[in-house]
């Protein structure tokens, strides 16, 4: 079918509302990543929805052409679940914040993921509450100085993905707002996986919070600080592939000099089908500056995904009851005649 | 309980037909009293008898056995008239332990029959019930009534002798004695309990046999002893011709819904997430996948909602079910509902509140929640059902009125309704009103599809999402009429709030008009809705058939109501609400259409007694 389809570009998916995200926000490069990739993946433009929730992130659905869902804070997740089940034949993004998704929504991020619904689920995590004009969120790093917490948050923060892994989720990843090809990349293996994906994207609040991923982003910078993730692959990170990752002997990772005779065998190998969710929850542990942070996926496996098992008992109880009578239904237990 | 027929002679005992009977089971909640009611109503039911029930059974699922707080009651009414109520007094009551006795017995009529398990008044349990001495000792207790005291758990016991059972297992078919003895009593055929038992223990052959043989012992008792001296009879009602069958209201709902996705050829939804006393319709329609029903238990309420918004853009037939504290969760959605101008159904069966409240108990006290009770001007239609039989058909206009003016509505039952059966005239298929829904092909403008484009009707288009060239967004901000974009000017606000509002004010016009029963003016007209309509009728007839000019309209649309509404209002000399809350619906009709009206209300998580409505109606056409 997608070969009749005409040629889509992103501008088909620009919708003819003027996008107001501040000037130089991360949220543009997501949405011009998205834009790219929805004409890649062979499915008409009327089959796919966008949800959100509550934050600057969630007014992504105004600026696509398909159709979308601006929901209320947290929700979303549930929002979404709602649409599939309803209308399972449309590819159903959700796109949330840290706010959104970790504080308010945490409930429903974590069901839609158990669940294994076939969603794909955008966290835009900037650390910070933007929209509401610079509070910290569930993700800003203990100690933060913001305006709801003048003398240090105290609080220590959630790590999205181990939350997500947590919840056994099928389809786990990391990006980078400015990385653009691997954040495009990302994006297309998450509208392929079958069930929930979840990622995370770093995403620079240029107002409240600028910098904060500077590390994980800057060219010259972030090649020490990150190590992208590839299946079946030896991690190794660094300017000049010098650094390598591997685990001790109490199963812990640390970083090792490969100029130092240890051989690239001797390392981390990543594998994203792994079942058992222990070693994406390792390399989700991984964090700067203690280590170079993974980016990529963590984990991409199968398990039955929640909208099909619903479809699947209706379509087995018609095969085994018939389509639904009424009057049989009406008719069914005791019932007595009055006569005239 | 009035005889109709002199009596007779039978198996040498009197025997005397009558014409309404009020049977009440009462025993710890592990007695199995409610499957002992539910049994009799059946039987009962399928006899021909009109019958009415209310289950009365606590919040814990298993308090402290043999206290006043784990009481559980089924009371049943059984009449060969047309019945409304299940009964304002005892005739019979059937007590198994000292606890239900004392909880139950201030509502056995003077000169009514008690039935109670002998072998249950022993010193602990009687000290757990309140009691310092044996009340079936003391000659003045229960001088006013026939008192039978049955050696219920010996001979239970001995009834199952022989079959291997635990004494624990024996003990557990002692509401099967009961219910064999009662059933003598009201000369009942026992076959469909004797198939139930059969079907329902059908992998425990021994356990179904105990049943069977202590429903029989129980009935061989009442027909061996002496000590029953009168054997009654009650027969069938004379109801409107036709097929019935027995229903209780959260059945009725299912159906309803089951009904209306057949009839607008549509899938339907369901979001729910467990709740006192909703949670029945989601087990019900459960049942129902084959008729293209989905069922969500969502994580939580507010979940529960949301997935309802989102099923409801996503294009099927949308309904969610709570109770007050989960209509509290969901307000926020709901809003979302509202703004959004999608169409689904908000079931909230009533309980008692506020917070959690009395979970097993009825009462009215949501309906200014469900009116008023989201952040902004939100205004949405409600409808109210009257009976277990009505919600069946309020169930279907609640989705009619959803899809065909593109809103949220508010179905208002309560746990009295929920859970009381009555007898159900099965419906005709074909005599159900098909429930029309326009979808858009494509687009609606020259400048392409235009989700706030309105009809006549004020009603903006549902599109289908996966249909080409209707791509559009909703969601949660303030929209631009025809466009649908995001528009904050404050012209644009008044203008959609005001036309949220008229679009569900002029449903009025495609609702039938108010009825009432008696005449058309005169000194007294009583205003009622929801689960209190059987109380309020019978009293209203009562009095009528006394000489006073008194006459009853009650509502099924509180928002908005029949246009003609407030000319029958001011057609009275006075007005009475009476109301199962601290005066909700008065405080509205007194607002809307500044009459005097007179609240009469009652906050005790039970359902008015017949008694105490004419009592207020005969207290104001005396002052």
């Amino acid at each position: 079918m997608s070969s009749l389809l005409p040629q889509l570009t992103a501008k088909d998916f620009a919708s003819d509302q003027e996008v107001r995200w501040c000037p130089r926000c991360g949220d543009y490069s997501i949405l011009a990543q998205m834009k790219k990739v929805l004409p890649e993946l062979g499915i008409p433009k009327e089959k796919f929805c966008f949800v959100s929730g509550i934050g600057c992130s969630s007014r992504f659905p105004y600026y696509m052409d398909t159709y979308g869902f601006h929901s209320i804070h947290g929700r979303a997740p549930a929002v979404a679940t709602g649409f599939k089940l309803a209308n399972p034949d449309m590819q159903v993004w959700v796109i949330t914040g840290d706010g959104d998704a970790l504080s308010i929504g945490g409930n429903h991020l974590m069901h839609a993921i158990r669940r294994n619904v076939d969603l794909n689920i955008i966290l835009f995590n900037n650390q910070i509450y933007g929209l509401t004009k610079g509070q910290y969120s569930p993700t800003s790093p203990l100690g933060s100085l913001t305006k709801s917490t003048p003398y240090g948050s105290v609080d220590n923060p959630l790590n999205p993905l181990s939350v997500a892994i947590g919840c056994e989720a099928t389809f786990v990843a990391r990006a980078v707002d400015v990385d653009i090809k691997h954040l495009a990349g990302i994006l297309k293996r998450a509208a392929e996986h079958k069930g929930t994906s979840f990622v995370e994207v770093y995403q620079d609040c240029n107002v409240f919070n600028s910098g904060a991923f500077n590390y994980a982003s800057k060219k010259g910078e972030k090649e020490d600080n990150i190590v992208y993730l590839e299946h079946r692959k030896p991690l190794i990170s660094g300017k000049n592939r010098d650094k390598g990752i591997r685990l001790n002997a109490h199963g812990r990772p640390e970083v090792v000099d490969l100029s130092s005779g240890i051989s690239e065998d001797d390392l981390l190998f990543h594998d994203e089908k792994a079942e058992d969710p222990s070693l994406a929850f390792l390399l989700a542990q991984m964090r700067y500056p203690e280590f170079p942070e993974p980016l990529g996926v963590f984990r991409d496996v199968e398990r039955p995904v929640y909208d099909e098992g619903v479809r699947n008992q209706v379509s087995e109880a018609r095969a085994q009851l018939g389509d639904g009578d009424l009057d049989a239904l009406f008719n069914s237990g005791d019932t007595w005649v009055v006569e005239g | 309980m009035s005889a109709v027929d002199s009596p007779s002679a039978s198996e040498g005992r009197q025997h005397e037909q009558v014409d309404t009977v009020v049977v009440r089971f009462c025993g710890d909640s592990g007695d199995g009293m409610q499957l002992a009611g539910t049994q009799f109503t059946n039987v009962s039911a399928a006899f021909g008898n009109d019958v009415s029930t209310l289950p009365d059974f606590p919040a814990e699922i298993r308090a402290p056995v043999g206290t006043v707080a784990g009481v559980s009651g089924f009371q049943i009414c059984f009449s060969s008239q047309d019945i409304f109520t299940p009964g304002d007094e005892v005739d019979t009551l059937v007590a198994m332990n000292p606890a239900a006795l004392k909880s139950n017995i201030q509502d056995l009529k003077r000169g009514g029959t008690l039935i109670v398990n002998e072998d249950a008044f022993e010193k602990s349990n009687l000290l757990k019930a309140g009691y310092e001495a044996n009340p079936l000792e003391d000659g003045d207790a229960l001088a006013s009534f026939r008192v039978h005291r049955v050696p219920m758990t010996r001979l239970t016991r001995d009834s199952v002798e022989g079959l291997g059972l635990s004494q624990r297992e024996a003990d557990r078919c002692k509401n099967f004695f009961a219910l064999g003895l009662v059933y003598w009593l009201y000369d009942r055929n026992p076959k469909s309990t004797e198939d139930w038992v059969n079907t329902k223990f059908g992998s425990k052959p021994k356990i179904a046999e105990a049943n069977l043989r202590a429903l029989k012992g129980g009935s061989n008792y009442g027909f061996s002893t002496e000590t029953f001296t009168v054997h009654y009879e009650v027969p069938p009602a004379r109801l409107e011709p036709g097929k019935y069958r027995k229903i209780t209201g959260n059945e009725a709902l299912a159906m309803g819904m089951a009904a209306a996705a057949k009839l607008s050829n549509l899938d339907l939804v369901y979001s729910g997430y467990p709740i006192t006393p909703a949670s029945d319709v989601l087990h019900e329609l459960a049942k129902f996948k084959h008729f293209g029903i989905t069922t969500f238990q969502a994580e939580d309420e507010i979940a529960a909602m949301s997935s309802a918004v989102g099923a409801a853009y996503g294009g099927v037939m949308s309904v969610t079910a709570s109770s007050g504290p989960g209509i509290c969760l969901k307000g926020e959605a709901m809003g979302l509902g509202v703004i959004t101008e999608l169409p689904m159904v908000i079931i909230d069966v009533q309980r008692g509140g506020p917070s959690t409240g009395l979970p097993t108990k009825t009462e009215q006290s949501d309906l200014m929640l469900v009116m008023f009770g989201r952040n902004g001007e939100s205004p949405l239609p409600i409808v109210a059902p009257s009976t277990p039989g009505d919600c069946f058909w309020m169930m279907q206009e609640a989705l009619r009125i959803s899809v065909e003016f593109m809103t949220p509505v508010v179905l208002l039952s309560d746990g009295y309704i929920a859970n009381g059966a009555e007898p159900w005239m099965v419906p005709a298929v074909d005599d159900l009103t098909p429930i029309v829904v326009n979808r858009p092909e494509g687009p609606n403008s020259d400048d392409g599809y235009q989700p706030y484009l309105r009809d006549e009707r004020l009603v903006r288009p549902w599109a289908n999402p996966g249909t080409p060239g209707l791509e559009h967004r909703v969601g949660g901000l303030e929209k631009a009429d025809v466009t649908g974009n995001v528009e904050y000017s404050p012209a644009n606000h008044q203008h959609m709030s005001d036309t949220r509002l008229r679009k569900v004010e002029g449903i009025a016009r495609f609702i039938p008009e108010q009825d009432v029963d008696g005449p058309d003016s005169g000194d007294l007209l009583v205003v009622s809705w929801g689960g209190t309509f059987g109380s309020v009728r019978t009293a209203v007839r009562q009095c009528r058939a006394a000489g006073k000019s008194v006459a009853h309209a009650h509502l099924r649309y509180m928002n908005p109501f029949p246009s003609n509404l407030e000319s029958i209002i001011r057609s009275y000399k006075q007005v009475l609400i009476p109301e199962l809350n601290l005066g909700q619906l008065s405080f509205i009709i007194r607002s809307k259409f500044l009459v005097d009206a007179e609240p009469l209300n009652k906050i005790q998580g039970k359902p008015f007694k017949v008694s105490e409505i004419a009592a207020k109606i005969s207290d104001m056409l005396a002052g």
